[in-house]
Protein backbone atom coordinates (compact mmCIF):
# COMPACT_ATOMS: atom_id res chain seq x y z
CA UNK A 1 0.00 0.00 0.00
CA UNK A 2 2.61 2.53 1.03
CA UNK A 3 4.90 1.65 -1.87
CA UNK A 4 2.08 1.93 -4.35
CA UNK A 5 0.91 5.32 -3.18
CA UNK A 6 4.49 6.59 -3.00
CA UNK A 7 5.17 5.76 -6.64
CA UNK A 8 1.78 7.05 -7.72
CA UNK A 9 2.20 10.46 -6.11
CA UNK A 10 5.94 11.04 -6.42
CA UNK A 11 6.31 12.69 -9.88
CA UNK A 12 4.83 16.18 -9.78
CA UNK A 13 4.58 16.82 -13.53
CA UNK A 14 4.80 13.27 -14.73
CA UNK A 15 2.38 10.46 -15.57
CA UNK A 16 0.47 11.16 -12.35
CA UNK A 17 -1.11 14.17 -14.05
CA UNK A 18 -1.85 12.32 -17.27
CA UNK A 19 -5.46 11.48 -16.56
CA UNK A 20 -6.88 11.40 -20.08
CA UNK A 21 -4.14 9.29 -21.66
CA UNK A 22 -4.61 6.82 -18.82
CA UNK A 23 -8.39 6.69 -19.31
CA UNK A 24 -8.00 6.27 -23.07
CA UNK A 25 -5.36 3.58 -22.67
CA UNK A 26 -7.57 1.57 -20.28
CA UNK A 27 -10.63 1.96 -22.53
CA UNK A 28 -8.67 0.89 -25.59
CA UNK A 29 -7.08 -2.09 -23.90
CA UNK A 30 -10.30 -3.44 -22.39
CA UNK A 31 -12.23 -2.88 -25.62
CA UNK A 32 -9.58 -4.80 -27.57
CA UNK A 33 -9.70 -7.64 -25.06
CA UNK A 34 -13.49 -7.74 -25.11
CA UNK A 35 -13.69 -7.70 -28.91
CA UNK A 36 -11.27 -10.63 -29.08
CA UNK A 37 -13.74 -12.74 -27.11
CA UNK A 38 -16.91 -11.75 -28.91
CA UNK A 39 -18.59 -15.05 -28.08
CA UNK A 40 -18.53 -14.13 -24.40
CA UNK A 41 -20.19 -10.80 -25.10
CA UNK A 42 -22.79 -12.55 -27.23
CA UNK A 43 -23.62 -14.98 -24.45
CA UNK A 44 -24.18 -12.12 -22.01
CA UNK A 45 -26.49 -10.38 -24.43
CA UNK A 46 -28.36 -13.65 -25.00
CA UNK A 47 -28.81 -13.98 -21.24
CA UNK A 48 -30.55 -10.60 -21.24
CA UNK A 49 -32.78 -11.61 -24.15
CA UNK A 50 -33.69 -14.96 -22.62
CA UNK A 51 -34.53 -13.56 -19.18
CA UNK A 52 -36.75 -10.98 -20.83
CA UNK A 53 -38.44 -13.70 -22.90
CA UNK A 54 -39.21 -15.90 -19.90
CA UNK A 55 -41.61 -13.54 -18.15
CA UNK A 56 -44.49 -13.70 -20.65
CA UNK A 57 -44.26 -17.50 -20.47
CA UNK A 58 -44.39 -17.41 -16.68
CA UNK A 59 -47.27 -14.94 -16.47
CA UNK A 60 -49.52 -14.15 -19.39
CA UNK A 61 -49.31 -13.14 -23.05
CA UNK A 62 -52.14 -10.65 -22.50
CA UNK A 63 -50.99 -7.42 -24.17
CA UNK A 64 -52.20 -4.91 -21.58
CA UNK A 65 -50.53 -6.75 -18.73
CA UNK A 66 -47.35 -7.20 -20.76
CA UNK A 67 -47.21 -3.49 -21.49
CA UNK A 68 -47.67 -2.78 -17.77
CA UNK A 69 -44.88 -5.01 -16.53
CA UNK A 70 -42.64 -4.85 -19.59
CA UNK A 71 -40.51 -1.87 -18.53
CA UNK A 72 -39.94 -3.37 -15.09
CA UNK A 73 -39.05 -6.77 -16.49
CA UNK A 74 -36.61 -5.29 -19.00
CA UNK A 75 -34.99 -3.23 -16.24
CA UNK A 76 -34.65 -6.24 -13.95
CA UNK A 77 -33.14 -8.18 -16.84
CA UNK A 78 -30.70 -5.30 -17.46
CA UNK A 79 -29.75 -5.34 -13.76
CA UNK A 80 -29.12 -9.07 -13.82
CA UNK A 81 -27.17 -8.88 -17.08
CA UNK A 82 -25.00 -6.14 -15.57
CA UNK A 83 -24.50 -8.22 -12.41
CA UNK A 84 -23.51 -11.26 -14.46
CA UNK A 85 -20.91 -9.33 -16.43
CA UNK A 86 -19.33 -7.53 -13.46
CA UNK A 87 -16.75 -10.22 -12.55
CA UNK A 88 -15.19 -9.66 -16.01
CA UNK A 89 -14.31 -6.12 -14.99
CA UNK A 90 -11.40 -6.98 -12.69
CA UNK A 91 -11.30 -10.73 -12.05
CA UNK A 92 -9.37 -11.71 -15.17
CA UNK A 93 -6.74 -9.03 -14.64
CA UNK A 94 -6.58 -9.93 -10.96
CA UNK A 95 -6.00 -13.62 -11.67
CA UNK A 96 -3.04 -13.12 -14.04
CA UNK A 97 -1.43 -10.29 -12.08
CA UNK A 98 -2.18 -7.54 -14.60
CA UNK A 99 -4.26 -5.64 -12.09
CA UNK A 100 -1.27 -5.45 -9.76
CA UNK A 101 0.87 -4.01 -12.56
CA UNK A 102 -1.89 -1.52 -13.36
CA UNK A 103 -2.00 -0.41 -9.73
CA UNK A 104 1.81 -0.12 -9.63
CA UNK A 105 1.95 2.05 -12.74
CA UNK A 106 2.67 5.76 -12.19
CA UNK A 107 -0.61 6.71 -13.84
CA UNK A 108 -3.46 7.56 -11.47
CA UNK A 109 -5.35 4.39 -10.58
CA UNK A 110 -8.66 6.28 -10.56
CA UNK A 111 -8.18 7.15 -14.23
CA UNK A 112 -7.28 3.58 -15.16
CA UNK A 113 -10.25 2.20 -13.24
CA UNK A 114 -12.53 4.80 -14.89
CA UNK A 115 -11.31 3.65 -18.28
CA UNK A 116 -12.09 0.05 -17.39
CA UNK A 117 -15.58 1.06 -16.29
CA UNK A 118 -16.19 2.94 -19.54
CA UNK A 119 -15.07 -0.08 -21.55
CA UNK A 120 -17.29 -2.33 -19.43
CA UNK A 121 -20.30 -0.16 -20.15
CA UNK A 122 -19.52 0.01 -23.87
CA UNK A 123 -19.31 -3.78 -24.13
CA UNK A 124 -22.14 -4.79 -21.76
CA UNK A 125 -24.38 -1.79 -21.07
CA UNK A 126 -24.63 -0.35 -24.56
CA UNK A 127 -25.76 -3.64 -26.19
CA UNK A 128 -28.50 -3.87 -23.56
CA UNK A 129 -29.64 -0.35 -24.49
CA UNK A 130 -29.56 -1.12 -28.20
CA UNK A 131 -31.57 -4.33 -27.79
CA UNK A 132 -34.19 -2.74 -25.53
CA UNK A 133 -36.46 -1.39 -28.31
CA UNK A 134 -36.61 -4.85 -29.88
CA UNK A 135 -37.50 -6.54 -26.60
CA UNK A 136 -39.91 -3.71 -25.78
CA UNK A 137 -41.84 -4.57 -28.95
CA UNK A 138 -42.32 -8.08 -27.56
CA UNK A 139 -43.91 -6.45 -24.54
CA UNK A 140 -46.37 -4.47 -26.67
CA UNK A 141 -44.83 -1.10 -25.78
CA UNK A 142 -45.72 1.71 -28.14
CA UNK A 143 -43.42 4.25 -29.76
CA UNK A 144 -43.20 6.80 -26.95
CA UNK A 145 -42.70 4.18 -24.25
CA UNK A 146 -39.97 2.54 -26.35
CA UNK A 147 -38.16 5.86 -26.75
CA UNK A 148 -38.36 6.62 -23.04
CA UNK A 149 -37.26 3.08 -22.12
CA UNK A 150 -34.21 3.35 -24.36
CA UNK A 151 -33.35 6.81 -23.07
CA UNK A 152 -33.71 5.67 -19.45
CA UNK A 153 -31.50 2.65 -20.09
CA UNK A 154 -28.97 4.87 -21.82
CA UNK A 155 -28.70 7.07 -18.72
CA UNK A 156 -29.14 4.28 -16.18
CA UNK A 157 -26.87 1.47 -17.35
CA UNK A 158 -23.67 3.55 -16.85
CA UNK A 159 -24.72 3.92 -13.19
CA UNK A 160 -24.96 0.14 -12.99
CA UNK A 161 -21.40 -0.22 -14.32
CA UNK A 162 -20.10 2.49 -11.97
CA UNK A 163 -21.70 1.12 -8.81
CA UNK A 164 -20.99 -2.43 -9.87
CA UNK A 165 -17.29 -1.67 -10.21
CA UNK A 166 -17.14 -0.97 -6.46
CA UNK A 167 -18.70 -4.33 -5.68
CA UNK A 168 -16.61 -6.17 -8.25
CA UNK A 169 -13.42 -4.75 -6.73
CA UNK A 170 -14.52 -5.47 -3.16
CA UNK A 171 -15.24 -9.12 -3.91
CA UNK A 172 -12.05 -9.82 -5.88
CA UNK A 173 -10.71 -13.27 -5.12
CA UNK A 174 -13.27 -14.11 -2.44
CA UNK A 175 -15.17 -17.34 -1.90
CA UNK A 176 -18.59 -17.41 -3.61
CA UNK A 177 -17.87 -13.94 -4.92
CA UNK A 178 -20.68 -14.11 -7.48
CA UNK A 179 -23.57 -14.43 -5.05
CA UNK A 180 -21.83 -12.12 -2.58
CA UNK A 181 -21.62 -9.51 -5.34
CA UNK A 182 -25.38 -9.81 -5.86
CA UNK A 183 -26.03 -9.24 -2.16
CA UNK A 184 -23.74 -6.21 -2.06
CA UNK A 185 -24.78 -4.52 -5.28
CA UNK A 186 -28.44 -5.24 -5.96
CA UNK A 187 -29.69 -3.14 -2.98
CA UNK A 188 -27.62 -0.23 -4.30
CA UNK A 189 -29.23 -0.66 -7.74
CA UNK A 190 -32.72 -0.07 -6.32
CA UNK A 191 -32.96 3.67 -7.07
CA UNK A 192 -31.82 3.11 -10.67
CA UNK A 193 -34.46 0.43 -11.07
CA UNK A 194 -37.19 2.62 -9.60
CA UNK A 195 -36.41 5.74 -11.60
CA UNK A 196 -35.66 3.80 -14.78
CA UNK A 197 -38.82 1.72 -14.79
CA UNK A 198 -40.72 4.67 -13.35
CA UNK A 199 -39.79 6.84 -16.34
CA UNK A 200 -41.56 4.47 -18.73
CA UNK A 201 -44.48 4.07 -16.37
CA UNK A 202 -44.84 7.86 -16.08
CA UNK A 203 -44.66 8.29 -19.85
CA UNK A 204 -47.34 5.64 -20.36
CA UNK A 205 -49.68 7.19 -17.82
CA UNK A 206 -49.26 10.64 -19.36
CA UNK A 207 -47.29 12.20 -16.51
CA UNK A 208 -44.21 12.72 -18.65
CA UNK A 209 -40.87 11.01 -18.08
CA UNK A 210 -38.93 14.22 -17.47
CA UNK A 211 -38.71 14.01 -13.69
CA UNK A 212 -37.55 10.40 -13.63
CA UNK A 213 -35.02 10.94 -16.40
CA UNK A 214 -33.67 14.02 -14.63
CA UNK A 215 -33.26 12.05 -11.41
CA UNK A 216 -31.48 9.28 -13.31
CA UNK A 217 -29.20 11.91 -14.83
CA UNK A 218 -28.48 13.36 -11.39
CA UNK A 219 -27.69 9.85 -10.14
CA UNK A 220 -25.33 9.35 -13.08
CA UNK A 221 -23.47 12.57 -12.24
CA UNK A 222 -23.12 11.61 -8.56
CA UNK A 223 -21.95 8.12 -9.50
CA UNK A 224 -19.49 9.53 -12.04
CA UNK A 225 -17.92 11.73 -9.38
CA UNK A 226 -17.83 9.24 -6.53
CA UNK A 227 -17.80 5.68 -7.80
CA UNK A 228 -14.40 5.63 -9.60
CA UNK A 229 -12.68 6.77 -6.40
CA UNK A 230 -14.44 4.14 -4.29
CA UNK A 231 -13.68 1.47 -6.90
CA UNK A 232 -10.01 2.47 -7.05
CA UNK A 233 -9.81 2.35 -3.24
CA UNK A 234 -11.44 -1.08 -3.32
CA UNK A 235 -8.92 -2.29 -5.92
CA UNK A 236 -6.06 -1.20 -3.67
CA UNK A 237 -7.66 -2.98 -0.73
CA UNK A 238 -8.01 -6.16 -2.77
CA UNK A 239 -4.37 -6.06 -3.84
CA UNK A 240 -2.87 -5.65 -0.38
CA UNK B 1 -3.59 18.04 32.98
CA UNK B 2 -3.73 17.83 29.17
CA UNK B 3 -6.38 15.43 28.02
CA UNK B 4 -5.07 12.58 25.91
CA UNK B 5 -7.80 11.94 23.33
CA UNK B 6 -6.11 8.84 22.04
CA UNK B 7 -5.66 7.08 25.36
CA UNK B 8 -8.62 4.78 24.76
CA UNK B 9 -8.03 4.26 21.05
CA UNK B 10 -5.82 1.27 21.82
CA UNK B 11 -7.48 -2.09 22.42
CA UNK B 12 -5.28 -2.69 25.48
CA UNK B 13 -6.71 0.34 27.31
CA UNK B 14 -10.19 0.22 25.84
CA UNK B 15 -10.80 -3.42 26.75
CA UNK B 16 -10.98 -2.81 30.54
CA UNK B 17 -12.86 0.47 30.07
CA UNK B 18 -15.49 -1.28 27.93
CA UNK B 19 -15.70 -4.01 30.56
CA UNK B 20 -16.48 -1.42 33.25
CA UNK B 21 -19.06 0.37 31.07
CA UNK B 22 -21.02 -2.67 29.92
CA UNK B 23 -22.84 -3.43 33.24
CA UNK B 24 -23.94 0.19 33.55
CA UNK B 25 -25.40 0.28 30.06
CA UNK B 26 -27.09 -3.11 30.45
CA UNK B 27 -28.43 -1.98 33.83
CA UNK B 28 -29.75 1.30 32.45
CA UNK B 29 -31.30 -0.54 29.51
CA UNK B 30 -33.03 -3.03 31.81
CA UNK B 31 -34.33 -0.32 34.15
CA UNK B 32 -35.64 1.83 31.30
CA UNK B 33 -37.23 -1.22 29.65
CA UNK B 34 -39.17 -1.97 32.83
CA UNK B 35 -40.32 1.64 33.17
CA UNK B 36 -41.05 1.98 29.46
CA UNK B 37 -42.98 -1.26 29.25
CA UNK B 38 -44.97 -0.35 32.35
CA UNK B 39 -45.95 2.96 30.77
CA UNK B 40 -46.57 1.32 27.40
CA UNK B 41 -48.51 -1.74 28.48
CA UNK B 42 -50.20 -0.59 31.70
CA UNK B 43 -50.28 3.18 32.11
CA UNK B 44 -50.95 4.25 28.51
CA UNK B 45 -54.64 4.18 27.55
CA UNK B 46 -56.04 2.06 24.76
CA UNK B 47 -56.08 3.87 21.43
CA UNK B 48 -59.61 4.66 20.31
CA UNK B 49 -58.86 3.78 16.68
CA UNK B 50 -56.32 0.97 16.77
CA UNK B 51 -57.25 -0.66 20.06
CA UNK B 52 -54.44 -2.36 21.91
CA UNK B 53 -52.60 -3.26 18.71
CA UNK B 54 -50.88 0.12 18.70
CA UNK B 55 -48.87 -0.88 21.79
CA UNK B 56 -46.32 -2.60 19.58
CA UNK B 57 -44.98 0.84 18.69
CA UNK B 58 -43.15 0.80 22.02
CA UNK B 59 -40.90 -1.87 20.51
CA UNK B 60 -41.30 -1.08 16.84
CA UNK B 61 -40.44 2.61 16.75
CA UNK B 62 -37.29 2.39 18.92
CA UNK B 63 -36.04 -0.54 16.84
CA UNK B 64 -36.67 1.35 13.60
CA UNK B 65 -34.91 4.47 14.88
CA UNK B 66 -31.96 2.46 16.12
CA UNK B 67 -31.69 0.49 12.87
CA UNK B 68 -31.06 3.70 10.92
CA UNK B 69 -29.02 5.42 13.62
CA UNK B 70 -26.70 2.41 14.04
CA UNK B 71 -25.96 2.33 10.32
CA UNK B 72 -24.81 5.94 10.47
CA UNK B 73 -22.73 5.24 13.60
CA UNK B 74 -21.18 2.21 11.88
CA UNK B 75 -20.38 4.31 8.81
CA UNK B 76 -18.77 6.97 11.03
CA UNK B 77 -16.51 4.38 12.67
CA UNK B 78 -15.71 3.01 9.21
CA UNK B 79 -14.78 6.49 7.99
CA UNK B 80 -12.52 6.96 11.01
CA UNK B 81 -10.94 3.58 10.38
CA UNK B 82 -10.33 4.33 6.70
CA UNK B 83 -9.14 7.87 7.32
CA UNK B 84 -6.86 7.36 10.29
CA UNK B 85 -6.15 3.65 9.88
CA UNK B 86 -7.16 3.03 13.50
CA UNK B 87 -7.74 -0.58 14.46
CA UNK B 88 -10.30 0.01 17.16
CA UNK B 89 -12.62 2.08 14.93
CA UNK B 90 -12.85 -0.79 12.47
CA UNK B 91 -13.55 -3.21 15.30
CA UNK B 92 -16.35 -0.94 16.53
CA UNK B 93 -17.85 -0.88 13.03
CA UNK B 94 -17.66 -4.68 12.92
CA UNK B 95 -19.27 -4.95 16.36
CA UNK B 96 -22.19 -2.64 15.55
CA UNK B 97 -23.27 -4.38 12.31
CA UNK B 98 -25.04 -7.42 13.87
CA UNK B 99 -26.88 -5.27 16.42
CA UNK B 100 -28.03 -2.99 13.62
CA UNK B 101 -29.21 -5.94 11.57
CA UNK B 102 -31.14 -7.32 14.57
CA UNK B 103 -32.81 -3.93 15.16
CA UNK B 104 -33.79 -3.76 11.48
CA UNK B 105 -35.23 -7.25 11.66
CA UNK B 106 -37.19 -6.45 14.83
CA UNK B 107 -38.58 -3.31 13.22
CA UNK B 108 -39.73 -5.28 10.16
CA UNK B 109 -41.14 -8.17 12.19
CA UNK B 110 -43.07 -6.06 14.68
CA UNK B 111 -44.24 -3.87 11.81
CA UNK B 112 -45.72 -6.93 10.12
CA UNK B 113 -47.49 -7.93 13.33
CA UNK B 114 -48.87 -4.45 13.74
CA UNK B 115 -49.93 -4.30 10.11
CA UNK B 116 -52.00 -7.48 10.25
CA UNK B 117 -54.71 -6.21 12.67
CA UNK B 118 -54.44 -2.56 11.61
CA UNK B 119 -54.03 -2.69 7.84
CA UNK B 120 -55.29 -6.23 7.34
CA UNK B 121 -52.00 -7.38 5.83
CA UNK B 122 -48.61 -8.51 7.07
CA UNK B 123 -46.73 -6.80 4.30
CA UNK B 124 -47.40 -3.81 2.08
CA UNK B 125 -44.99 -2.15 -0.28
CA UNK B 126 -45.03 0.96 1.83
CA UNK B 127 -42.10 3.34 1.44
CA UNK B 128 -40.82 2.96 4.98
CA UNK B 129 -41.15 -0.83 5.02
CA UNK B 130 -39.45 -1.18 1.65
CA UNK B 131 -36.52 1.03 2.56
CA UNK B 132 -36.19 -0.77 5.91
CA UNK B 133 -36.03 -4.06 4.00
CA UNK B 134 -33.29 -2.68 1.77
CA UNK B 135 -31.48 -1.47 4.88
CA UNK B 136 -31.57 -5.04 6.18
CA UNK B 137 -29.99 -6.20 2.89
CA UNK B 138 -27.27 -3.57 3.28
CA UNK B 139 -26.48 -4.80 6.82
CA UNK B 140 -26.46 -8.43 5.67
CA UNK B 141 -24.20 -7.51 2.75
CA UNK B 142 -21.66 -5.96 5.09
CA UNK B 143 -21.75 -8.94 7.45
CA UNK B 144 -21.43 -11.37 4.51
CA UNK B 145 -18.51 -9.44 3.02
CA UNK B 146 -16.81 -9.50 6.43
CA UNK B 147 -17.25 -13.27 6.66
CA UNK B 148 -15.95 -13.87 3.15
CA UNK B 149 -12.59 -12.17 3.77
CA UNK B 150 -10.09 -14.06 5.89
CA UNK B 151 -7.64 -11.23 6.51
CA UNK B 152 -9.28 -8.99 9.13
CA UNK B 153 -7.42 -5.85 8.02
CA UNK B 154 -8.59 -6.27 4.44
CA UNK B 155 -12.09 -7.03 5.71
CA UNK B 156 -12.04 -3.81 7.78
CA UNK B 157 -11.24 -1.63 4.84
CA UNK B 158 -13.50 -3.45 2.35
CA UNK B 159 -16.45 -3.22 4.75
CA UNK B 160 -15.57 0.43 5.37
CA UNK B 161 -15.77 1.26 1.68
CA UNK B 162 -19.05 -0.65 1.43
CA UNK B 163 -20.53 1.03 4.51
CA UNK B 164 -19.65 4.49 3.20
CA UNK B 165 -21.07 3.68 -0.24
CA UNK B 166 -24.21 2.52 1.53
CA UNK B 167 -24.53 5.60 3.71
CA UNK B 168 -24.38 7.84 0.62
CA UNK B 169 -27.04 5.67 -0.96
CA UNK B 170 -29.46 5.42 1.95
CA UNK B 171 -31.10 8.84 1.44
CA UNK B 172 -31.28 8.21 -2.31
CA UNK B 173 -32.86 4.80 -1.72
CA UNK B 174 -35.27 6.26 0.81
CA UNK B 175 -36.49 9.03 -1.49
CA UNK B 176 -36.66 6.81 -4.55
CA UNK B 177 -38.80 4.30 -2.68
CA UNK B 178 -40.90 7.10 -1.22
CA UNK B 179 -41.67 8.64 -4.61
CA UNK B 180 -42.24 5.27 -6.18
CA UNK B 181 -44.71 4.52 -3.40
CA UNK B 182 -46.63 7.78 -3.78
CA UNK B 183 -47.12 6.97 -7.45
CA UNK B 184 -48.33 3.45 -6.73
CA UNK B 185 -50.30 4.07 -3.56
CA UNK B 186 -52.51 1.06 -2.95
CA UNK B 187 -56.09 1.53 -1.84
CA UNK B 188 -56.30 -0.91 1.06
CA UNK B 189 -53.60 0.66 3.17
CA UNK B 190 -53.89 4.10 4.68
CA UNK B 191 -50.58 5.62 5.61
CA UNK B 192 -51.84 8.77 7.24
CA UNK B 193 -50.05 9.34 10.49
CA UNK B 194 -51.83 8.46 13.68
CA UNK B 195 -53.54 11.48 15.23
CA UNK B 196 -51.31 13.51 17.51
CA UNK B 197 -49.97 11.12 20.05
CA UNK B 198 -50.93 11.38 23.71
CA UNK B 199 -48.11 12.66 25.89
CA UNK B 200 -47.92 9.46 27.91
CA UNK B 201 -47.52 7.35 24.77
CA UNK B 202 -44.73 9.61 23.59
CA UNK B 203 -43.02 9.38 26.97
CA UNK B 204 -43.17 5.60 26.90
CA UNK B 205 -41.79 5.52 23.37
CA UNK B 206 -38.91 7.85 24.22
CA UNK B 207 -38.01 5.83 27.31
CA UNK B 208 -38.07 2.64 25.26
CA UNK B 209 -35.87 4.33 22.65
CA UNK B 210 -33.27 5.13 25.28
CA UNK B 211 -33.52 1.55 26.53
CA UNK B 212 -32.91 0.23 23.01
CA UNK B 213 -30.05 2.68 22.56
CA UNK B 214 -28.33 1.68 25.80
CA UNK B 215 -28.87 -1.98 24.98
CA UNK B 216 -27.23 -1.44 21.58
CA UNK B 217 -24.24 0.26 23.21
CA UNK B 218 -23.85 -2.54 25.74
CA UNK B 219 -24.24 -5.29 23.13
CA UNK B 220 -21.77 -3.60 20.75
CA UNK B 221 -19.25 -3.12 23.53
CA UNK B 222 -19.53 -6.77 24.57
CA UNK B 223 -19.02 -7.82 20.99
CA UNK B 224 -16.09 -5.47 20.46
CA UNK B 225 -14.39 -6.95 23.53
CA UNK B 226 -14.64 -10.41 21.99
CA UNK B 227 -13.34 -9.09 18.69
CA UNK B 228 -10.42 -7.37 20.42
CA UNK B 229 -9.35 -10.53 22.23
CA UNK B 230 -9.81 -12.61 19.10
CA UNK B 231 -7.78 -10.31 16.85
CA UNK B 232 -5.05 -9.49 19.35
CA UNK B 233 -4.72 -12.97 20.80
CA UNK B 234 -0.98 -12.88 20.16
CA UNK B 235 -0.51 -9.62 22.03
CA UNK B 236 0.96 -9.50 25.51
CA UNK B 237 -1.94 -7.61 27.08
CA UNK B 238 -4.38 -10.35 26.12
CA UNK B 239 -2.18 -13.00 27.73
CA UNK B 240 -2.17 -11.00 30.96
CA UNK B 241 -5.98 -10.78 31.17
CA UNK B 242 -7.44 -12.55 34.17
CA UNK B 243 -10.19 -14.23 32.15
CA UNK B 244 -7.69 -15.45 29.54
CA UNK B 245 -5.22 -16.86 32.10
CA UNK B 246 -7.95 -18.69 34.00
CA UNK B 247 -9.51 -20.13 30.87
Amino acid sequence: MSIVSATATAPVHGPADAVWPAVCWAVGRDLTLALRSRAELGVQLLFYVIVASLFPLATTPERNLLATMGPGVLWVAALLASLLSLPRLFAGDHADGTLEQIALSPYPLVALVSGKIVAHWLTTGLPVVLFAPLLGLQYALDGEALTVLTAALLIGTPILSLLGAIGAALTLGLRASGSLLALLILPLYVPVLIFGAGAVEAARSGLGAGANLSLLGAGLLVALVGAPFAAAAAVRIALD
Amino acid sequence: MPLNWFRYSSPATFYPLAGRMIPWFYGAAALLTVIGLYIGLVAAPTDFQQGDAYRIIFIHVPAAWLSMFLYVVMACWSALALGFNTRLSAMMAQAIAPTGAVMTFIALWTGAFWGRPTWGTYWAWDARMTSELILLFLYLGIIALRNAIDDPRRADRACGVLALTGVVNIPIIYFSVHWWNTLHQGSSVSLTKAPAMAAIMLTGMLIMSFAAWFYSIAASLSRVRTIMVDRERGAAWVGELKEVRNA
